[in-house]
């Protein structure tokens, strides 16, 4: 077995434990966004043995770093315990994780092909940060361009809302 | 070559955890003791000699080795102990891709002395820097105490907030260098600019003959110096030490994050922070003060001038030692400037804090990568 076949089964592993130990740590939800912290790094992991460097290395920056860090920041701050919600709401918020895990369950066993695809060979220098910067500053600076105004109003309208609080 | 990666492996630990960072907690206590006018630690000995207080951080880590673990009432046991870790790991592997030496050819082998050179080497730095953040913030939530909890909010809201302009404020240098591959950064950095070249951009004006031999070290400092002052102002803030010390902040939070640790899981969070500041000082010194490379001698020049009188191996060895040794010289200084930061500063307030990142830094780092793309657009890429 090569090195990075056994590398890719680590990683995959990791990824699929830490997963589902971010799911059944629903109890400490401090546990449950390190578990994801796990999810994200092994991913990342795995998008290196693929070749995608600049993906892994945003992975764990974007992702496994600042996102989650702001999950925690939110679950301290605010400190919910189980009792908070009434009878009636948790059922309903069952009901709805239930029915929103058998959707996606659903459409991800739709799009599964019946066999793998074969891997095809990459172009050189494929996956780094200068044909990525190329790619997205020429053939997708449109899209670019309309993700940060998305991401702009977004920013905009926290602070509105944060705001008008205040007053 | 594994042996090969083995051999650099052991030379960083035993240089950066084994050497300098038991000397940094020494050069804290000696640099704090003159500058406060006191003598500072002289107080360890071993029969009598104590050899200018050099055997305090051993005196220390015997202390914090012997001290029971304590984990609190009511802390989530599991959490409480790994954080420490979670703090020390980053801290400890960043060094792979800080280069401490330049590439070598010994006949038909080439040699860089780099741990690990990927060409994303820096972006690496920054990914294994958020992920270091963890350590500080469940270390504080684990410990069941407010104090804790408060100096982890802190740490995880300064932390985000100071990665964004420590990334931002060093995308200049990548502009000028063209790499993010810390070797590459060192490799541009090893050679000389005409001081007053810039005359010759102006139409009509000439270099006189005596002038134009004026050089200075084409370091990163030369081309970016507002982002050396801004990345340097980030990257101690990521660290957490004072002036930045929010998450600890004794006279608000008692000692924040590491209120309730104690013995050596104590001394991992002090020694990671240590370590840190050795892995600034090679950050810096990497990219903003030409890495390995000898100011105004590059490695053609030395190879050369000895290698007309010695052999070609002792030329390029020599040249593998003394850059070395000026990578460390480099380090040494840098770390001397930290602690002379810390030890100068007065303590920021925590909305300060904020407002030095957000409302100054960012904005800044932004104006800088825009002149920077103009000059080079202007100039044409690199100098």
């Amino acid at each position: 077995m090569s090195l990075d076949l056994a590398l890719f089964y680590v990683f995959a592993v990791m990824a699929l434990v830490s997963a589902l130990g971010m799911v059944l740590n629903f109890r400490n939800t401090v546990a449950s966004a390190m578990s994801l912290v796990v999810t994200m790094v092994s991913l990342a992991g795995i998008f290196l043995l693929l070749g995608a460097h600049l993906v892994a290395v945003i992975q764990i920056m974007v992702y496994g770093g600042a996102i989650v860090v702001l999950f925690l920041f939110v679950v301290m701050l605010l400190n919910l315990r189980r009792d908070d919600f009434s009878p009636g709401r948790q059922r309903a918020l069952k009901a709805a994780a239930v029915l929103g895990g058998f959707v996606v369950l659903a459409e991800m066993l739709r799009m599964l092909p019946g066999n793998l695809p074969v891997a095809g060979i990459l172009p050189d220098g494929y996956g780094t940060y200068a044909e990525l910067g190329v790619a997205l500053y020429t053939d997708y600076v449109l899209l670019v361009e309309m993700a940060s105004l998305l991401l702009l109003g977004a920013i905009v309208g926290a602070l509105i809302l944060a705001k008008r609080k205040i007053q | 070559m594994p042996v090969e990666v083995l051999i650099k492996t052991v030379f960083i630990l035993l240089v950066v955890v084994g050497a300098f960072a038991p000397v940094v907690t020494w050069i804290e206590r000696k640099q704090s003791a003159v500058m406060q006018d006191r003598i500072g630690a002289n107080r360890a000995d071993i029969a009598g000699i104590t050899v200018l207080g050099l055997l305090h951080p051993l005196a220390d880590v015997l202390k914090l080795l012997t001290k029971e673990d304590v984990v609190p009432a009511g802390a989530n046991r599991v959490m409480h102990l790994i954080a420490p870790i979670i703090a020390a790991v980053p801290a400890v592997i960043a060094y792979a891709v800080i280069p401490f030496g330049g590439v070598y050819v010994f006949g038909a082998d080439t040699i860089s002395l780099v741990v690990a050179d990927p060409d994303w080497g820096l972006l690496y730095i920054f990914a294994i820097g958020s992920i270091a953040a963890y350590g500080t913030i469940i270390a504080g939530w684990s410990s069941n105490n407010n104090w804790s909890l408060l100096g982890s909010l802190r740490a995880s809201a300064q932390m985000i907030s100071y990665e964004v302009t420590m990334g931002l404020s060093v995308v200049g240098v990548f502009m000028v260098f063209g790499t993010l591959s810390l070797q590459q950064m060192a490799l541009a950095q090893d050679t000389t600019l005409r001081l007053f070249g810039f005359v010759e951009w102006i139409p009509g004006l000439y270099l006189p003959e005596l002038l134009s031999r004026v050089t200075i070290p084409a370091w990163g400092f030369v081309y970016q110096p507002l982002g050396f002052v801004m990345f340097l102002t980030a990257i101690m803030a990521e660290n957490k030490r004072p002036p930045f010390d929010m998450p600890e902040g004794e006279s608000e939070i008692v000692a924040g994050f590491h209120t309730e640790y104690s013995g050596m899981r104590f001394g991992l969070f002090y020694m990671s922070e240590f370590i840190e500041v050795v892995v600034i000082a090679g950050l810096m010194a990497t990219i903003f003060l030409g890495g390995w490379s000898i100011p105004w001698l590059s490695t053609r020049d030395i190879i050369d001038g000895v290698g007309s009188v010695f052999e070609t191996g002792f030329a390029t060895g020599l040249c593998l030692i003394l850059q070395v040794v000026t990578f460390l010289v480099k380090v040494v200084a840098m770390i001397w400037v930290q602690m002379l930061l810390r030890w100068s500063l007065p303590r920021f307030r925590y909305d300060q804090v904020m407002d030095l990142c957000w409302k100054i830094l960012l904005p800044l780092s932004i104006v800088n990568i825009f002149v920077t793309g103009g000059a080079i657009l202007y100039f044409g890429a690199g100098r």
